[in-house]
């Protein structure tokens, strides 16, 4: 892809207002790869937790918002441990699912969760589940 | 009959694992000679050598052999040895068992090691039996040290030679010493200004009555050797008088005519009688005579006019001085590569497109925009600056494969000062890696990074372009896959740093080695940093390749301690392993001349009791020669011989095979 990089690029307002959400600030990275080398659902996600860094360095916003990668996160933290520079991708994540969620932009409708799905599972993962992908 | 000791060492279990060394000296001690043999587990221990000198001591030994490791190791220890127990120290021969025998012969049954190294000791044996002692030759030495070019290094090899007490000349291309350095703004990690911690420095130079300078100056022939070189200077016509000079500069102010400043790096222009910078050491000015009127056609002579002490010669010629030094000290440093080679970044053809260097002239105080940073095209204040790195480094097709090391830095630092100066500016950096091994100095790139915003991409740039009244820029940021295009108001880039034009010719004058790129080649790159291979001339700062500033001064203090070292006897102990000429024989063809890689060989003259030339002979000079045996083997008569192998001892070992 080609894009264009500009001051205003860089400093896109939703970007900043995720680097306030989530706490991290996305300079940091170093792009050395040690959280997608780590993470245990990189290979579900369309974007890896260091690109997603990558691309949020760079005013790639938009890419990061479409793609499924902030969902996929099971928040273990693997990545913020590994991490040399201390960066917890998964805030990063966990902001971003923030800014879909705060616009009302649910991951799932509660209602299309099948009921025996819904009996069946721990009390602890449907509340965790609720609160991760629904606003 | 001589009586002569083996003593076959064991090298713990390294020789002793496939020689078997008592074997050896027991098939020794039946040779005609060998009065005592023995072996030993380790003849370099202490034990071992004092086990040597007592042998020595209670039976009469005039000769010894310790079968061992490579001379390389341990000959000077044996060598020691013997002395201390009465012996001339080159009656005392190495015979190579253990790069040679055991490490070759990985046999367990010791058969083939032990055989190798019985015959190996015999060859010895028969040698030995023809050594003659020999003195070491010992040269006097003048103690005073030349240092050709005054930048950092230099002058930091200059103070520290005059602090110790010696003296020393110091010789200047340019009008003023301070080299590149002088040029910088601030410098990393520290960011201190550059000028401010140079120019004591610069100063201290001129003050020091050790420290003669000369300025405007370059070597034109050395001859000579360690402790003894004779160098001739040719002190090019500044065209006004030195010593009556005030630096007043009534002469720069008046002068009519300007040219591009080579200082400025063509930012500015400078009158044709200058001073390089305002604080140059000496503050004297030269007239650039190609391009004074009244040197090439007589017209003008502005300055000679205005000038209180009347101190302007337009008739002064380039004047040849002679120096006898001991020791030479090399820091002639670097230069930049011509950017224009890159036709895809534009050098040359866009105004806006500029090179490190030159952002360092317009981020000084002292240059042309007084550290504002403003683009050449229109003075404008750029509000996006595109730094490109490894400009013509690590490019071996069109550039260097070599990395020029300090690029990555000042680049990070261009970004800091940058961004100091146009707070509200956005930097990109295109880089392939980011080398910042120092101290320090990993931090100092990250902090440009997260707190002086800068935009660092991976990735190089393959196009530079104008387009509406700016400059569009194309690379690639790798890390996230992406062509990126950004429209840029200036471009800096991370030129390569070559070595001077004319490198080579400096080093052919003095006798030492270059690589392919025309760097000064160190002795050894590890263990000899700062020290050539011609003894009495060292090294330092980025004659050598490409180097920062602290590793420049550590260099030039090392090299004038290498001096300094050298000065600290009156006179020098050499190993007497040098050519002798047998005069009866000697024909005079000179081919021994011609062969000799160090120029050590005389063409001299005998004469009868008139001062009339009867003949001509080689002589060899002590000083010069290494002993390689170059001659030894182009001499058609015979006639030169080297002492400690001679042909008589190399014919008895072979004869003894
Ligand atoms: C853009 C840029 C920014 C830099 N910034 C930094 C920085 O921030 N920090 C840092 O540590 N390093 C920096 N460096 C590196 C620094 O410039 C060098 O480390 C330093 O100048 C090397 O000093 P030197 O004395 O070896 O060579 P030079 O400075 O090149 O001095 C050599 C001197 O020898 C003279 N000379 C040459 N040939 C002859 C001859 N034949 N006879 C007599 N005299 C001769 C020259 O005129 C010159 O005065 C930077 C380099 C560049 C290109
Ligand atoms: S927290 Fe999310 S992004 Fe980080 S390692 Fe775990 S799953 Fe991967
Ligand atoms: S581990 Fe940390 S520094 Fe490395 S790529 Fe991931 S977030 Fe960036
Ligand atoms: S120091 Fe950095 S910019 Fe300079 S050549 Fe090496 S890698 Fe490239
Ligand atoms: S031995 Fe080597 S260095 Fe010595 S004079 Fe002969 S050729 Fe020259």
């Amino acid at each position: 892809m080609k894009i264009k990089l500009t001051k205003g690029a860089i400093e896109n307002p939703l970007i900043r207002q995720l680097e306030r959400v989530s706490g991290e600030e996305l300079k940091r990275c170093y792009q050395c790869g040690k959280c997608s080398a780590g993470c245990p659902v990189t290979f579900a996600m369309e974007i890896p937790p260091s690109q997603i860094m990558r691309f949020l360095q760079i005013g790639m916003m938009d890419d990061v918002m479409k793609a499924n990668s902030m969902w996929v996160c099971v928040g273990c933290l693997q990545c913020y441990a590994r991490c040399p520079q201390s960066v917890s991708v998964a805030n990063v994540l966990e902001g971003l699912r923030q800014l879909h969620l705060r616009k009302g932009e649910d991951r799932e409708q509660i209602k299309d969760v099948p009921f025996p799905f819904l009996k069946n599972a721990p009390q602890q993962a449907i509340v965790c589940g609720f609160r991760k992908f629904v606003s | 009959m001589p009586r002569i000791g083996i003593f076959v060492c064991q090298c713990g279990n390294n020789i002793a694992a496939t020689v078997d060394t008592k074997k050896v000296a027991e098939e020794m001690a039946r040779l005609p000679g060998v009065v005592f043999a023995c072996d030993y587990k380790f003849m370099c221990s202490s034990p071992g050598q004092d086990m040597l000198k007592q042998a020595i001591k209670d039976n009469r030994l005039d000769k010894v052999i310790v079968s061992a490791c490579s001379p390389h190791m341990h000959e000077k220890t044996f060598r020691k040895a013997s002395e201390a127990a009465g012996l001339n120290p080159y009656q005392c021969e190495i015979t190579n068992i253990r790069e040679q025998c055991s490490w070759v012969h990985h046999d367990k049954t010791k058969a083939a090691g032990t055989a190798k190294s019985i015959d190996l000791t015999r060859m010895t044996i028969e040698r030995l039996k023809k050594n003659k002692p020999l003195k070491k030759i010992n040269i006097p030495i003048k103690k005073k040290a030349l240092v050709i070019g005054g930048g950092i290094a230099g002058i930091q090899a200059a103070l520290d030679i005059a602090e110790g007490g010696r003296e020393v000349i110091l010789v200047e291309r340019e009008p003023s010493i301070g080299g590149n350095m002088a040029r910088l703004s601030e410098t990393f990690p520290t960011m201190d200004c550059s000028q401010c911690i140079l120019t004591p420095k610069m100063v201290e130079v001129e003050l020091n009555e050790k420290i003669t300078l000369y300025t405007y100056s370059e070597i034109e022939k050395v001859d000579g050797y360690i402790g003894n070189f004779i160098v001739q200077i040719r002190r090019k016509a500044k065209y006004v008088d030195e010593e009556r000079c005030t630096g007043c500069g009534e002469c720069i102010e008046k002068c009519p005519f300007k040219v591009e400043s080579q200082f400025e790096m063509k930012l500015a222009k400078r009158k044709v009688i200058y001073t390089p910078f305002p604080q140059s050491v000496p503050n004297v000015p030269v007239i650039d005579a190609p391009n004074c009127p009244k040197i090439q056609k007589d017209k003008c002579g502005a300055c000679a006019v205005v000038c209180g002490p009347k101190c302007i010669d337009f008739k002064m010629e380039d004047r040849i001085i002679t120096e006898d030094v001991g020791a030479i000290i090399v820091a002639t440093g670097y230069e930049l590569m011509p950017n224009e080679r890159f036709g895809e970044y534009g050098y040359g053809r866009i105004k806006d497109v500029i090179s490190g260097m030159q952002f360092e002239r317009l981020a000084s105080s002292s240059g042309p925009t007084g550290g504002e940073i403003r683009r050449p095209s229109d003075g404008k204040t750029p509000a996006s600056v595109v730094f490109i790195q490894c400009a013509g480094s690590r490019d071996e097709k069109k550039g260097v494969s070599y990395c020029s090391k300090v690029c990555c830095m000042y680049t990070a630092k261009h970004t800091m000062l940058y961004h100091h100066k146009v707070h509200e500016g956005q930097s990109y950096v295109f880089y392939m890696d980011i080398r910042a091994g120092g101290k320090r100095y990993e931090e100092f790139v990250r902090r440009a990074i997260e707190h002086d915003n800068a935009m660092y991409l991976r990735g190089r740039v393959s196009r530079v372009y104008e387009k509406d009244g700016k400059v569009i820029v194309q690379g690639a940021d790798t890390l996230s896959g992406n062509q990126v295009e950004i429209e840029a108001d200036m471009v800096v880039l991370a030129t390569a740093i070559v070595s001077r034009t004319g490198a080579d010719t400096v080093a052919q004058k003095l006798g030492i080695g270059y690589d392919k790129y025309k760097f000064y080649n160190e002795y050894h790159p590890k263990l000899k940093p700062v020290e050539t291979v011609t003894a009495g001339i060292f090294l330092s700062g980025a004659c050598m390749g490409p180097m920062d500033i602290p590793d420049s001064v550590a260099q030039g203090s090392a090299a004038a301690a290498k001096a300094l070292s050298l000065f600290s006897s009156d006179e020098m102990m050499r190993e007497p392993i040098t050519a002798v000429v047998n005069k009866p024989t000697c024909n005079a063809c000179w081919d021994c001349v011609t062969a000799c890689p160090y120029s050590a060989i005389e063409r001299d003259t005998v004469k009868n009791r008139d001062g009339v030339v009867v003949r001509w002979l080689a002589k060899v000079n002590d000083g010069v020669c290494q002993g390689c045996g170059v001659c030894v083997a182009a001499c058609r008569s015979k006639a030169i011989d080297l002492k400690g192998y001679t042909d008589e001892q190399v014919y008895a070992a072979i004869n003894a095979f």
